[in-house]
């Protein structure tokens, strides 16, 4: 036990030491973080009426943010199959890299779910045991129990594999490895449970279609994989990790089928919504072309599908090989998804109201800072999880330098 | 430590924690911060007879103390062998609104910004498409040629997709049909509010304000008692008032006596007549299956 509490200080003490640049960007993202802080503070203060939020358009970027996260968090599987279960030797020692993207996107999501809440000092109502659970009936209940599930899982995985490292003993596979396996299915559960929270709704004809969960995984899967390929590039430049290119170009394979998968259901969706032509079609309608003489959406949805499409014929074509050209269709992908997903999914199920209101949304600025906040936080944990989990996976924090210049070797790369 | 480190040391995390202070300093300003007997609160249907007293003298002290006017707070149960049940003669409705404000003050909705639990819809000759509704149609006088009108508010669903998306249970079905929230439990997630195919839920985005002199002192807990910001709330068929054997505000204040309201499982109620005797009566959106306790009718 002791062993493990100075493992922890170690890691703790090791994520406040590294060069100028390395300060500089964790300090940028604190002062993020702070600011995120300080407009949160101000809407617990005086309420969700400084948000864009409306009764008719009662949730906004929070939860869009929060839907594309999920999808972040989950794409990790898509590096945990090709390792666990093809033993693809590239993507080996890399996957712990994803797992930790997962962990990071999950606080992200848990953030943004609290923030969204009129009452978060009630949270505790959410507690099953000591609050009321509405579980199995509501979706949301489940999202509790998948999202944190997910989220102890990865962090047992990364956790027990970097501690094992660090004592330089082989990791005991009955202790991990059935773990991975249920967090394989896990990862699909958490983005299936939420597209059912939008599908579920009968009221709402945009989202109560059953192509919204596969079109979430299809897009998870294009998104997360594009964000590790943009993560892993980082991480070798800065650390002098080691991450072949083959690695790289594995996760182009998985974005590229993905993506074409992606666009593929939405074509699907764009078609039965328009060629029946009822009276359900008005979402979709203001989404594409706008509706009664209000176009919010349709710049955004337009520049989603510009993007995504271009992503796909980037990677289709060989050009995608090169990494200059695999990082623009990657930061497509990312960008297209971010829109398509959020502002393009959440959105317009809300408009025109169930009565046929029309009431657009556009963000404040107060909820953007907090946007920008939670993002911010994010990319800190990421950060600090990579800041210890690299020395350690190159061997330079291990048990066996304890108390002799331990840091003073990880700090000297 | 060196002495040069140790003044680094401290310098960084004055700043640092002068930052967090001044992060957090907007809940200096809190509108309503929630006191350790508000937070610790329990779910309404875990309250016991003697704590209940307690939390109703509580609520009545609160009030006092912000409006100035002693309420009459009280806990109403559900009345047996009574099943709550609206019509509204379609042929009738003026679109006048006056249901709409008479609501406003009954229930102590707040003013600013104004919370309203009905929606009149303003809809061409011929068509339920309510895409087509008009919502704030202006006009000096009502009924115009060419329209009918259709206030709707909570349909207090038999099937309420409402109740079965709350994470928390804070909303629910009473055995006389009406849907209640628990003001003091509901997490404000608004996922009930995305729910309902009827946009009948309304959410306090700031704290509700209501000029003294309007607060309406008669009081239920599940009914128009003053909520708190970041909660939920919407039409409960006027508990305070139905369920001590009064009329809704709504069907009193209506001048074209469009507004019924009765227990169906009272075969002689005018309820009962209506649904027994009349032609045509609708269910607003019926396909979805929420089998709504609000019936819509005409006069044929």
């Amino acid at each position: 036990m002791r062993n493990y509490f100075v493992f922890l200080g170690r890691c703790g003490r090791i994520a406040f030491e590294g060069d100028w640049r390395y300060y500089a960007w964790m300090g940028g993202l604190t002062i993020f973080c702070l600011l995120g802080l300080h407009a949160w503070c101000r809407q617990f203060a005086q309420g969700l009426i400084l948000t864009g939020m409306s009764d008719e358009v009662s949730w906004g970027v929070y939860i869009a943010n929060f839907t594309f996260l999920v999808g972040v968090a989950a794409a990790a599987v898509m590096m945990v199959i090709p390792v666990y279960i093809y033993d693809n030797e590239e993507l080996h020692d890399l996957v712990i890299f994803g797992e930790l993207l997962a962990v990071a996107a999950i606080l992200m999501c848990l953030a943004f779910v609290t923030v969204d809440l009129g009452r978060p000092d009630r949270f505790w109502h959410l507690i099953p045991g000591i609050g009321q659970f509405n579980f199995p009936k509501s979706m949301l209940s489940w999202d509790v129990i998948v999202l944190n599930g997910y989220l102890l899982l990865n962090v047992h995985i990364c956790g027990y594999l970097l501690y094992s490292r660090y004592r330089g003993v082989k990791p005991a596979k009955w202790f991990y490895i059935p773990f991975v396996f249920v967090a394989i299915v896990w990862a699909v559960s958490i983005h299936t449970v939420t597209a059912f929270l939008y599908v579920g709704l009968g009221g709402r004809p945009f989202w109560n279609s059953a192509i919204v969960g596969p079109r979430f995984l299809a897009s998870a899967f294009t998104a997360g994989p594009a964000l590790i390929i943009l993560a892993l590039q980082i991480i070798r430049r800065v650390t002098q990790y080691s991450i072949s290119d083959k690695a790289l170009l594995t996760l182009r394979s998985i974005v590229q089928v993905s993506m074409l998968i992606n666009v593929f259901l939405l074509a699907n969706e764009v078609f039965k919504e328009f060629y029946s032509g009822n009276l359900h079609v008005v979402s979709s309608k203001y989404l594409y072309i706008g509706l009664h003489g209000h176009h919010g959406l349709v710049p955004w949805i337009w520049t989603a599908i510009a993007f995504n499409l271009t992503a796909m014929l980037l990677l289709v074509l060989p050009v995608s090989r090169s990494l200059k050209w695999l990082n623009v269709t990657c930061v497509l992908c990312i960008v297209g998804i971010w829109i398509e997903k959020g502002m393009g999914l959440v959105i317009p199920g809300f408009i025109p109201t169930p009565l046929g209101e029309m009431m657009e949304y556009t963000p404040s600025f107060n909820e953007t800072l907090v946007c920008f906040g939670i993002w911010a936080f994010g990319l800190l944990c990421y950060t600090v999880f990579l800041r210890m989990s690299v020395p350690i996976l190159q061997g330079r924090l291990v048990q066996a330098n304890e108390g002799q210049a331990g840091s003073a070797a990880a700090r000297k790369h | 430590m060196s002495r040069r480190s140790f003044l680094r040391t401290s310098a960084v995390l004055t700043t640092g924690l002068a930052a967090l202070a001044a992060s957090l300093k907007p809940l200096m300003e809190m509108n309503d911060f929630p006191t350790a007997e508000r937070f610790m609160q329990k779910y309404y249907k875990e309250l016991t007879p003697a704590e209940m007293e307690k939390v109703l003298q509580r609520i009545t002290d609160e009030v006092e103390k912000q409006y100035g006017i002693r309420p009459h707070v009280r806990d109403l149960k559900p009345m047996d062998g009574v099943e709550f049940v609206y019509c509204l003669n379609l042929t009738r409705c003026i679109g006048c609104r006056k249901c709409v404000h008479a609501c406003v003050a009954e229930n102590n909705q707040s003013r600013n910004p104004e919370i309203q639990y009905i929606r009149v819809l303003r809809l061409p000759h011929g068509s339920l498409d309510i895409e087509k509704a008009e919502h704030f149609y202006n006009t000096d006088s009502v009924p115009e040629k060419g329209y009918f009108y259709m206030p709707v508010q909570c349909q207090q669903c038999k099937n309420p997709p409402c109740v079965k998306v709350c994470p928390v249970h804070a909303t629910w079905q009473e055995t006389d049909g009406i849907t209640v929230i628990d003001y003091d439990w509901c997490i404000g997630c608004r996922y009930c509010e995305a729910a309902c195919p009827y946009w009948a839920r309304r959410f306090n985005f700031t704290k509700p304000s209501i000029p003294q002199e309007r607060l309406n002192p008669d009081m239920a807990y599940l009914g128009n008692r003053p909520r708190r910001q970041g909660v939920m709330e919407k039409c409960h068929f006027c508990i305070q008032r139905t369920r001590a054997g009064r009329y809704p505000a709504c069907l009193e204040v209506c001048p074209a006596g469009a507004r019924k309201f009765g227990n169906i499982l009272d075969p002689n109620s005018e309820v009962s007549y209506i649904l027994k005797n009349k032609r045509v009566f609708i269910q607003l959106k019926e396909e979805m299956g929420t089998a709504p306790r609000f019936f819509y009718y005409f006069d044929v």
